[in-house]
């Protein structure tokens, strides 16, 4: 199946984006097309480049970063819930007046056309939230 | 050019506690652009959203309240409200804000976008939607 | 069609696995996730939301979610299927759509 996903809550205060991490990595290990995961809400809060979490736990925001680079994903922060959380990459820091970005690798920042878009090109799209 | 999709959006959060009921009518704002078929469901506390006379000045947020009003101007009418969901919490259709849309096969005569559905109902509902959004 | 309902919340801390359970058409499938797992417990003032829906609906709950918690599969509600991340792969390609009760 081609798939989407989409993740509601930041790393470490919900189990969303872990339960979507496996998730979405036992999918792609199966052999299903992942055509992109959307980052919504306090989701966008996944795609910082900045956090620091304990060195004996895992990083989540790394790990997408990784996922995303040995799968080829889509990873899309929504660029409205992005500029109210203060998630920026270097355009956006730009357009918007402020003094640096903080984007992780492998993500990007766009509208939330792309969330629509991934629920109709893909055959299945799964929702990870509060 | 792919086939027209059943897009569901399901509201169950009271508005303002969380920011879930406001993200979730810009997903619906901007989803309207791509002419699917397009309806939303209020049930449980989700159904507070829809309420009339929101004033929100003493808390300093912004009333979102009226861009509901706005859903028929974007062809976004089916809006699916649980009955038993107004009935546990004291509520009947005269509560909620009167959103219409104007039918363009039928004259723009002006119509209720609301439909107040059973629980019943609304599972026939979701069960035929093709793409369910949660909030 | 045959939805597949997420639902990730206690019985006893949201009206979620209540809310699914009443909006799931016959046929349907319910998976527990997260702290959705406790709904899959015997013996909980809640266990008769799922207990008087099995069969209309088939349950699912996800292992590795149990394990995390300390609750073992003798704990769970008889007929309640336990799958891993692969089963629940399997149970959204298997179903039309997914919906999440959050």
């Amino acid at each position: 199946m081609k798939f989407s996903v989409l993740i509601s809550e930041g790393p470490y205060t919900h189990e969303a984006s872990d339960t979507a991490y496996n998730f979405t990595k036992a999918a792609l290990e199966k052999g299903h097309e992942c055509f992109r995961v959307f980052f919504y809400h306090d989701g966008v809060n996944n795609g910082t480049r900045l956090a620091t979490p304990p060195q004996d736990d895992r990083n989540i925001v790394n790990r997408w970063s990784e996922l995303s680079k040995a799968h080829n994903l889509d990873l899309v922060l929504c660029v409205a819930a992005a500029q109210r959380r203060g998630i920026a990459d270097a355009d956006e820091a730009k357009r918007n007046g402020k003094d640096a970005d903080n984007i992780a690798e492998g993500f990007r920042i766009s509208g939330l056309g792309q969330l629509i878009e991934a629920g109709i090109q893909s055959d299945r799209l799964v929702t990870f939230g509060d | 050019m792919s086939a027209v999709k059943k897009f569901l959006y399901v509201n169950r959060k009271a508005p303002y506690g969380t920011i879930y009921a406001l993200e979730s009518l810009e997903v619906v704002l901007i989803g309207a652009a791509f002419e699917q078929d397009v309806a939303l469901a209020f049930l449980d506390d989700g159904v507070y959203q829809l309420t009339k006379g929101q004033e929100t000045a003493d808390i300093g947020m912004k009333n979102f309240s009226p861009t509901y009003k706005a859903l028929g101007d974007y062809d976004v009418n089916k809006i699916y409200v649980e009955k038993e969901s107004l009935d546990a919490r004291g509520l009947t259709l005269d509560d909620l804000l009167p959103l219409t849309y104007e039918d363009e096969d039928d004259d723009w005569a002006e119509k209720d976008s609301i439909k107040v559905v059973t629980a019943g109902e609304l599972a026939e509902i979701m069960d035929q939607s093709d793409v369910v959004l949660s909030f | 069609m045959s939805q597949l309902h997420t639902v990730n919340k206690s019985p006893l801390d949201r009206t979620a696995l209540e809310s699914a359970v009443k909006h799931a058409t016959k046929g349907s499938a319910i998976l527990m996730i997260e702290d959705g797992i406790y709904g899959a417990m015997k013996g909980t003032i809640k266990s008769s939301l799922v207990t008087d829906a099995i069969g209309d609906i088939s349950f699912y709950v996800l292992g590795p979610d149990l394990k995390a918690r300390g609750i073992s599969e003798n704990q769970i509600i008889d007929g309640i299927k336990v799958v891993d991340y692969n089963g629940f792969v399997d149970l959204v390609a298997e179903h039309d759509a997914s919906q999440s009760w959050l």
